[in-house]
């Protein structure tokens, strides 16, 4: 039996529910007496409701009661009540708060029947008049009153430095253009529900999806008065999120509302229509003006951002840090402006802001080589940064060279054509791109609770979410590798408000910042069995600190010195204790963190096919290279890569949600016409890992993969198709009609 | 979905009658479109006639030397039929261009040319829709309409018709076979989708309460120098921008016939016999294909965002005669 | 105008036999198969990612042949014989393609997983997929959202290797 799990592919822990149909995700719950929800959503994108009308859903047999704004519960007046713990800056939306219609597919009635069916046929018998008001939808008309938001909600754009009008006037080589990307809804595979279980006695458990099973708790505390004891929240599996479940979404609202009204169990589920009603990825369009030597040294990057955001919250992302995080320039200029609009507040997406910021820059840099007459690459090791300009430090770690060399290697680089349509296969013309992403490797305040008992099995919990990224499998290689234990022995528990806290599961930061708790909390663990150990008059360890020991296959022992090994077990049994308990709270080492600029990054190789006559277009190959820190399980981590650019691929390629302007509503509210990757748009992906030590990042020095998948494979099919076709496609997604 | 009554019949006569005796009454096959479009409140039948259960489930030869499909084959049986793959490759290509295997299992030949279509406003209950709700509107005209026609539209409707298979049967001549209060009769695929006039909220020239029964392939099969070409957006698993069904007779490097017929840019497969003509007796060869292919989109019309559908087809029929002319199979 | 819809929605009773068992059951006659599962029977394996054939999650085995149970009425498949992710193993033993889902980490969030493992089977029954380029075809009517396809395909494969070799 070998004990060291961290680095080792491991099978994931929950695989087996998940193959057999047992994992229970938040619409799946048995509850008894249970009733559903239909909630009914506006026609329009602005006005007022001038009248509900239920009596006819009403007089169905089994219907339980139609909600509006009319007859809605007293609900909680202040704005502070309704934020949550990822509400932008401004005014949160509150369902069913009034007459006031603010964005098309508003939630505006919730309908409550006996079985899902009756719920969903009495939906069709409310009618809803409204009073219309001209909307304002259309982002290209109101680009006119973008405005920079008073307070950001990330952080704001670094100060410029240096003069970059008068040098990018001076340069001798000069971009200037702007790059676009459309709203981009998250669908995951599992729509957003919620079970509500009414206890009985005022008290409700809630399934809910969520990226934080506190977040929906401290919404449903702040909303209906609940007392912290009278809600609790689980979500043990979650069907993929993506940063939907990073904020509560009305389901739960309706659900919670419902159950406490009518004091009954009660399930809403939204459908995929609804999974449109609310946040999305922000459309940008971004302005570059790069100027370069003749040699193409970079000289002056002005990077402005205008994003589209609702009229009650300003979301910003960081879209413009990221030619300060990637690039030396002395002269940069950035600036992220917001257009409000009559929809719902966007939400963060997949790698948010990086994926918007790193695919504009990552073409425009590309323009930038082919106008210096460089090798993508070559430029991008010209102007190499040492330095994480956003902030003027160093790097913790950045091994992004390996990245190139590795990536470039495996693809096969160095054969590479440098002039557009130079390599063709009978009709297709065959393209090659690369491009460089960044993310950062935060770490966030987290607490984890363990217990070992005595059978030798540790139970180790945090309130933190496993939605795909394998949280539960990490933390419990984690555990079992810091205390020596068999994998079987250990298990992991999240996904619960009752559990220790933890931050919301976003941004990468999980591994780091719960990996780094549980990693806390079983060397407390360690310290109280060297306790015993010293307790027990065991001469070997006298005056030893944990760091001297060794936990490996259930044992404790001196380093190198294996003939001092104790029993974990026996130890606990000789001294009588039925189990050690430990809960801590892991804090990142915030100052000297601050010290370093922290990161992780890609680089990206990407091949493409392109029908030369008809514009279809196949990514036949992706080489991706990552420098995440330590990868804590290779299996699990590949996976996250390969998602990561599957989403790359869509992006580039497919997802595209149509705000028809003339209703104000997203009119591709399907999966069917919202394209998302399917298998037979995914050939070949090689994942490369290079290796990168780090101790500053986290104390376990893993950066998280989450998003540093995505950020560069647009970009690098963009280039792509422009080194097939020599079109410069500067608007996604990249359809056939823009590439034949 | 809204309530509705449930019978199942027995026997084709019984089928209609019992979808004649109700008030909207509608049958009901494989209802992978029937049921979608009742889930998102589209469609309100409020009688359903079960047909799975009739015996129209099997594919023989006719004395003609052609095949007849019974209306109940699942697209997936009929495109993996012994004598459909050999003879009509050119319907096993199309019908396995379309869908999802799992929606091919359960998909009819019947329901599949019933199936309706796929414009984001016919979809979405909120919008005006001239084929949703007769006189309120096209919404579509003014507004996204990548997935509508360039060919053949009014000034009431801008739908295509989203089957693939309706498209191969369209090259193939194939004729439906239906049956109705008034009898059996068989209509010519041609004729059997309509164009949206004045009247978009009829797709077909099928009369009310009439089933269809088979589909019957005529003994030309173009099994030697057949293409389905689909384009869409993405690899699999999405409607047709523009495909093209093409089939050629040779003899040598001579033409002997041409079929064309094209799917998404019209309200129904689109053929123009007097344009397949120019090829007669023609050499197989680039120019003559453009020539064909130009007299195809004589007359097209796009609109905001399907402008491209035009050139897209015009160079599509180019490329599927091109690899017709050289398969053989 | 709109007519009086209102109206009950009548029950019918249909024999099904489920994972190897078979049940009497009484259904309204809107219930889709999905439903029936997931909300009458608590088989909740099956998933349902979008109830309009538009994802694949809801796939299930209907005498074999995989279908998209959303699209499906409860009272059409009387007499049917119904295969869902609970039925796919044996008792305690995993399917091959079960276990390969887990060996290949084949999934993430594990929501598509169910559809995917039962497409799987439904491919091998059907014994069209030829090359690479079919398998990816013949599975894309399972959308994962996570994009686990790489590691779907590679189980698929191996699969089809197993049936060509047994
Ligand atoms: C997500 C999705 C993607 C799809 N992609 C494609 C695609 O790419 N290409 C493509 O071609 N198709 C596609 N389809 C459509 C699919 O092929 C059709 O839904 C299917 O063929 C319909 O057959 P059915 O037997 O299920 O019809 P049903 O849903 O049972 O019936 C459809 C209509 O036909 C009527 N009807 C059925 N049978 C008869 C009969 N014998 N006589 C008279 N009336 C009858 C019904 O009353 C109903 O109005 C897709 C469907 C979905 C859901
Ligand atoms: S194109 Fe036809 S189906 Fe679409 S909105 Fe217009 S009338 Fe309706
Ligand atoms: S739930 Fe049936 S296909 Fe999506
Ligand atoms: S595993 Fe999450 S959708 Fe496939």
């Amino acid at each position: 039996m070998a004990t060291d799990f961290i680095g080792k592919p491991s099978k994931r822990v929950d695989g087996l529910k998940k193959v057999t149909g047992q994992a229970r995700y938040a619409g799946e719950f048995e509850v008894p007496e249970l009733t559903h929800g239909v909630v009914i959503n506006s026609s329009i994108a602005r006005g007022k409701i001038k009248s509900i009308d239920s009596s006819k859903a009403l007089q169905l047999e089994g219907v339980l009661q139609v909600f509006t704004h009319e007859n809605r519960p007293k609900l909680a007046w202040f704005d502070k009540s309704y934020s949550d713990m990822d509400s932008p800056p401004g005014s949160p939306f509150r369902p069913l708060y009034n007459e006031k219609v603010q964005f098309n597919m508003q939630p505006i009635a919730l309908v409550v029947a006996e079985t899902p069916e009756l719920a969903q046929y009495a939906a069709t018998q409310v009618k809803v008049e409204y009073e219309t008001e001209p909307h304002e939808t259309n982002f290209d008309s109101q680009l006119k009153s973008a405005y920079v938001p008073e307070e950001f909600n990330s952080t704001p754009p670094p100060e410029p430095w240096g003069e970059s009008e008068e040098q990018f006037k001076k340069a001798a080589i000069q971009l200037k253009e702007e790059y676009f990307h459309p709203s981009q809804h998250h669908n995951p595979m599992e729509m957003h529900a919620s079970t509500v279980h009414w206890e009985g006695d005022g008290r409700i458990t809630v399934y809910d999806k969520i990226q934080g099973a506190l977040n929906s708790q401290k919404y449903l505390m702040g909303v209906f008065g609940l007392a912290k004891e009278e809600v609790r929240v689980l979500s043990p599996f979650v069907g993929g999120a993506f940063g939907s479940g990073l904020r509560p979404q009305y389901q739960l609202f309706m659900a919670t509302m419902a159950a406490l009204e009518l004091k009954r169990s009660v399930r809403v589920m939204l459908s995929r229509t609804q999974m449109f009603s609310f946040g999305h990825r922000p459309k940008t369009l971004q302005r570059f003006s790069i100027g370069a030597s003749a040699e193409g040294k970079l000289q002056s990057i002005i990077h402005e951002t205008y994003a589209e955001t609702s009229k009650f919250e300003d979301f910003q992302e960081d879209v413009v840090i990221w030619p300060a995080v990637l690039y030396k320039c002395d002269n940069v200029k950035l600036s992220h402006q917001l257009v409000g609009l009559d929809e719902y507040t966007p939400l963060d997406v997949r790698a948010p802001g990086g994926t918007t910021g790193i695919f504009a820059l990552e073409c425009a840099m590309d323009e930038v080589a082919y106008k210096a007459g460089l090798d993508p690459l070559e430029f991008r090791k010209k102007n190499y940064s040492e330095m994480d300009q956003t902030k003027k430090v160093p790097f913790s770690s950045k091994e992004l060279m390996e990245c190139y060399r590795q990536g470039a290697e495996k693809f096969g680089w160095q054969n590479r054509k440098q002039e557009p349509r130079s390599m063709r296969e009978g009709h297709q013309l065959v393209g090659w791109g690369m491009a460089q992403g960044a993310w950062e490797a935060n770490q966030k305040p987290a607490n984890a609770k363990a217990i070992l008992s005595v059978d030798g099995k540790l139970k180790v919990s945090s309130a933190t979410a496993d939605i795909g990224t394998g949280t539960y499998t990490i933390m419990t290689q984690i555990a079992a590798d810091t205390l020596g234990l068999p994998l079987e022995d250990v298990s992991f528990k999240l996904g619960d408000s009752s559990l220790p806290e933890a931050p919301l599961e976003g941004g990468s930061a999980t591994a780091s910042s719960v990996g780094s708790a549980v990693k806390a909390v079983c060397q407390k663990i360690q310290e109280q069995l060297l306790e015993l150990v010293k307790k027990q008059g065991n001469t070997d360890f006298a005056g030893k600190e944990v760091e001297e020991l060794d936990f490996k296959d259930g044992q404790m022992s001196l380093k190198d010195q294996p003939a001092t090994a104790v029993s974990i077990t026996e130890l606990m049994a000789q001294n009588k204790e039925d189990q050690l308990q430990a809960e801590i709270s892991a804090e990142p080492a915030k100052e000297e963190q601050k010290k370093w600029g922290r990161y992780s990054h890609s680089a990206t190789f990407v091949e493409v096919k392109v029908d030369e006559e008809l514009g279809t277009i196949k990514v036949t190959r992706v080489v991706s290279a990552i420098a995440g820190g330590r990868i804590l399980n290779p299996k699990t981590a590949r996976s996250q890569i390969l998602g990561g650019v599957v989403w790359g691929i869509g992006m580039a390629m497919e997802e595209y949600s149509v705000m028809d302007n003339q209703y104000g509503r997203f009119i591709n509210h399907n999966l069917a016409e919202y394209h998302v990757p399917v298998n037979a748009d995914v050939q070949e992906i090689d994942v490369i890992f290079v290796e990168e030590k780090d101790d500053v990042v986290n104390p376990i020095g893993a950066k998280g993969l989450g998003e540093i998948g995505i950020v560069s494979v647009a970009p690098a099919i963009a280039n792509a198709v422009f080194h097939a076709t020599g079109k410069r496609v500067r608007a996604l997604p990249i359809t056939l009609d823009k590439t034949m | 979905m809204r309530s509705f009554s449930y019978t199942r019949a027995q026997d084709v006569k019984k089928a209609v009658s019992e979808v004649s005796s109700h008030e909207d009454a509608k049958f009901i096959a494989g209802g992978t479109n029937l049921l979608d479009l009742m889930k998102y409140d589209i469609m309100k039948p409020r009688h359903l006639v079960d047909i799975t259960r009739l015996e129209m489930k099997s594919i023989e030869e006719t004395e003609g030397g052609g095949l007849r499909l019974d209306a109940l084959v699942s697209n997936a049986d009929t495109a993996y039929h012994p004598l459909v793959e050999e003879r009509y490759p050119l319907l096993s290509h199309a019908i396995l261009a379309g869908a999802t295997a799992q929606l091919r299992n359960k998909a009819t030949d019947g329901g599949n040319l019933l199936q309706r279509t796929r414009c984001y406003y016919f979809y979405d209950t909120t919008t005006l829709c001239n084929k949703r709700e007769p006189g309120t509107g096209c919404s579509a005209i003014t507004g996204y309409n990548r997935n509508h026609a360039i060919l053949g539209h009014s000034q009431h409707c801008i739908a295509t018709h989203p089957s693939d298979m309706a498209v191969a049967l369209a090259a193939l001549e194939a004729t439906i076979q239906v049956s109705g209060p008034e009898g059996e009769r068989s209509i010519p695929i041609a004729d059997f989708h309509r164009l949206p006039g004045d009247k978009p909220e009829k797709d077909t020239n099928l009369a009310e309460n009439e089933i269809v029964t088979a589909i019957e392939l005529p003994k030309k099969g173009f099994a030697r120098h057949y293409t389905y070409l689909k384009n869409r957006d993405r690899a699999s698993f999405a409607f047709a921008l523009v495909s093209v069904a093409a089939a050629l007779e040779l003899d040598g490097d001579t033409i002997q016939e041409a079929r064309i017929a094209l799917g998404g840019v019209a309200h129904k497969p689109w053929r123009k016999p007097e344009a397949e003509a120019l090829l007669q007796g023609k050499e197989v060869s680039r120019e003559h294909f453009q020539q064909v292919a130009d007299a195809y989109l004589e007359g097209a019309e796009g609109f905001q965002y399907n402008e491209f559908k035009i050139e897209l087809a015009r160079r599509s029929i180019v490329r599927a005669l091109m690899q017709a002319a050289k398969t053989d199979q | 105008m709109e007519k009086n819809t209102i109206a009950p929605i009548s029950k019918e009773k249909v024999t099904l036999t489920i994972n190897g068992k078979e049940q009497q059951l009484e259904v309204e006659v809107w219930t889709s198969l999905l439903d029936l599962l997931r909300e009458q029977l608590h088989l909740t394996g099956t998933k349902k990612g979008c109830d309009h054939g538009q994802c694949g999650a809801c796939t299930i085995l209907l005498d074999g042949k995989r279908i998209n149970s959303c699209l499906s009425l409860a009272v059409m498949h009387d007499g049917a014989d119904i295969t869902t992710i609970e039925g796919i193993a044996n008792g305690e033993e995993l399917h091959p393609v079960q276990q390969a889902f887990i060996e290949h980490d084949a999934f993430q969030c594990g929501y598509c997983t169910s559809g995917q493992i039962c497409s799987t089977i439904g491919l091998l029954n059907e014994g069209k997929a030829k090359t690479l380029d079919d398998i990816r075809d013949l599975m894309s009517g399972n959308i994962c959202r996570c994009g686990a396809y790489s590691n779907i395909i590679k189980v698929v494969q191996e699969a089809l290797e197993r049936s060509r070799t047994a």
